[in-house]
């Protein structure tokens, strides 16, 4: 079997957000940028999969050039191959999904793992666009997943709990924290990953439909009161939340 | 032509959410802007009071109904919801940025051919145009966007819109049944975590993290969170020492929150936590460590000992609640 996993490349959570000059994007300056921490967990469940049952695993990822960083950790955790999907201009999501999907149907790929959710813009759609372009059943936001023949059991978290959910192949499907836990590239793997090719295409154009306005920080929080440093500062407390902040 | 808005109700065990009634009003809001007409759409079994919607604004909401679509199906569910947007024209849908909602509104989006505004927190109409604005970077940025396709979908943050004082107005109900829904994926159980409000959809939320010393304190976590009616959340750090369920933690790779309330003991307020609470409407700080990065962001601190000041806390809330 053929396993896919689409990887992207984000920046760090620690790093600092200032708007760049174009006030639509972010200022990149001193910005490092990561494995999406979603796709660690769809990297090591593909990983997973393969050993259990044989095939050929395949890292994707759509961007510019700085995501073979992204590919190369892929390829030192023990994916087998990475494809770079070379465009660096913006896309939405939709966008970006349309060229995963392009890229899954040539591998030939019956099962691809996604992250839940990009660290950067936070939509948590892509997973299920591409499933839909494809034509492929998904499960989105898992945390169990078994595969038994054709058929695939997951539990998906839902608010207050989880919900089984079954399917067929072929299918995508999005990884949440719980599923697993990532493993580091061995020293092995990253001497290994260091001589791989990584292949590069070039998708179609993009044809976005959501397009971004502005970008801007959030009004500045104006930092409170502090009302004591022990018990006695209590009441005051609860009076402010009663009086002031009205919430109790 | 006239734009035709439509609204997702989102419900559970025949329960309509609060994040749908908030759609809603957001959509009703929208259409007096537009001179637009707003519909809604629901799938489930039996479903209670659903002709309130209409006091949210909601004319009429069709409800496509099977005893296999009482649990969400992505397939059953996306199927029945597009299709009813293609045959009646909408061009405007709203969904709540639930889980079901953040699964089901992208794969409407491919079955319409829309472009998709996710988790927005405000709507505006300048120009003929809907600007969306909704957090990045786990709220460490905002942008405003604009959706250039024909058909757009917006889903809107819970907790955020709001849904505004009911009307005495009733919606008009059509019920449809649906023979033979697609199943291709199918929710076969639910696990419940034992009958606990989940933080993203509480309004109050009080949150431990590793101040708390260990997993025999938190106690006084969900001490606090009883008296208040809240969830109780935490730090990664909680997280991670096994403390706590994962289902909890709040922040940039947990869930990312908005209640009225959230109150923090023993949380430092790391750049990742912070992401997570910080659009919190009031957040309240008790850590011994003044500097805390947490009283930059709290409207009300107490700078001490969380083992001293909780329980006098719990006391003086059960105090003027009595
Ligand atoms: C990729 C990545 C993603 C992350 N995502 C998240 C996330 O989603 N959510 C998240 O929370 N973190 C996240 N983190 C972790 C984050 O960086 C911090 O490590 C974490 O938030 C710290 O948790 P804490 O505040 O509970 O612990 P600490 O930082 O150790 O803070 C404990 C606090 O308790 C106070 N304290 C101690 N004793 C007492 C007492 N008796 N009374 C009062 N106060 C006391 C201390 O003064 C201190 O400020 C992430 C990190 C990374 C690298
Ligand atoms: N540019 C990209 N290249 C490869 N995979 C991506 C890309 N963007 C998103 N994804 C995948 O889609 C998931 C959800 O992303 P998003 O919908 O952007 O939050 C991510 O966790 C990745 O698995």
């Amino acid at each position: 079997m053929k396993i896919a996993v689409c990887v992207n490349h984000v920046p760090d959570t620690a790093a600092k957000i200032n708007i760049g000059s174009d006030g639509k994007s972010i200022d990149l300056n001193g910005v490092t940028f990561v494995v999406n921490p979603y796709d660690e967990f769809a990297i090591e469940e593909a990983l997973k999969t393969k050993e259990k049952f044989g095939g050929e695993t395949v890292a994707i990822s759509l961007g510019g050039d700085a995501n073979k960083e992204t590919l190369r950790k892929s390829l030192a955790m023990g994916i087998d191959n990475a494809v770079l999907l070379k465009d660096s201009n913006y896309r939405d999501s939709l966008s970006a999904a349309k060229a995963l999907a392009e890229e899954i149907k040539a591998q030939g790929a019956e099962l691809v793992f996604f992250g839940k959710q990009s660290v950067d813009y936070d939509n948590s759609v892509v997973g299920q666009l591409t499933a839909e372009l494809l034509g492929y059943n998904c499960v989105s936001v898992v945390v169990s997943f078994v595969l038994d023949g054709n058929k695939i059991i997951c539990e998906r978290e839902i608010e207050g709990g989880k919900e089984v959910v079954e399917t067929t192949l072929p299918a995508i499907v999005t990884a949440q924290k719980g599923l697993n836990e990532p493993r580091y590239a061995s020293l092995k793997g990253i001497m290994a990953a260091k001589k791989k090719e990584i292949a590069e295409k070039k998708p179609a154009d993009a044809n976005n439909y959501v397009e971004v306005i502005s970008m801007k920080k959030p009004p500045a929080k104006q930092a409170g009161r502090i009302l004591g440093t022990d018990a006695s500062a209590v009441p005051e407390l609860v009076q402010l939340l009663r009086n002031e902040a009205k919430v109790i | 032509m006239a734009n035709k808005i439509l609204v997702f109700i989102e419900q559970r065990n025949g329960q309509i959410k609060k994040s749908s009634l908030e759609a809603a009003r957001a959509a009703y809001d929208l259409s007096t802007k537009l001179s637009a007409n707003v519909e809604a759409v629901t799938v489930g079994n039996e479903i209670d009071g659903l002709d309130k919607v209409g006091s949210y604004g909601v004319g009429k909401a069709t409800h496509f109904k099977n005893g296999e679509l009482e649990s969400y199906s992505p397939s059953g569910y996306a199927e029945l919801v597009a299709k009813f947007a293609n045959e009646n024209s909408f061009d405007i849908l709203f969904f709540g940025n639930t889980s079901m909602g953040k699964d089901l509104a992208p794969r409407v989006a491919v079955k319409i051919d829309a472009g998709l505004a996710m988790d927005c927190v405000a709507l505006n109409y300048e120009g003929n145009n809907i600007i969306a604005t909704r957090p990045v970077y786990a709220g460490k940025a905002l942008i405003d966007v604009k959706i250039n396709s024909s058909k757009k979908i917006f889903t809107l943050r819970p907790n955020v819109f709001n849904p505004g004082a009911p009307s005495e107005n009733k919606a008009e109900i059509a019920v449809m049944n649906v023979d033979s829904p697609n199943l291709s994926v199918k929710v076969t159980d639910i696990k419940k975590a034992d009958g606990k409000l989940d933080v993203a959809e509480a309004d109050i939320i009080v949150s431990g993290g590793r101040g708390l010393k260990g997993p025999e304190n938190f106690h006084l976590v969900e001490e606090l969170a009883e008296v208040l009616g809240a969830a109780s959340g935490a730090s990664r750090a909680a997280v991670d020492a096994g403390w706590r369920p994962h289902a909890e933690q709040v922040g940039q790779t947990g869930k990312t929150v908005s209640p009225t309330l959230y109150i923090a003991l023993g949380i430092s307020g790391a750049i990742q936590h912070l992401a997570g609470m910080r659009s919190s409407k009031y957040i309240v700080a008790i850590n011994k460590d003044k500097d805390a990065p947490i009283f930059q962001v709290a409207d009300y601190g107490i700078a001490g000992d969380l083992f001293e000041i909780v329980p006098a806390l719990i006391e003086e809330i059960k105090k003027i609640k009595s």
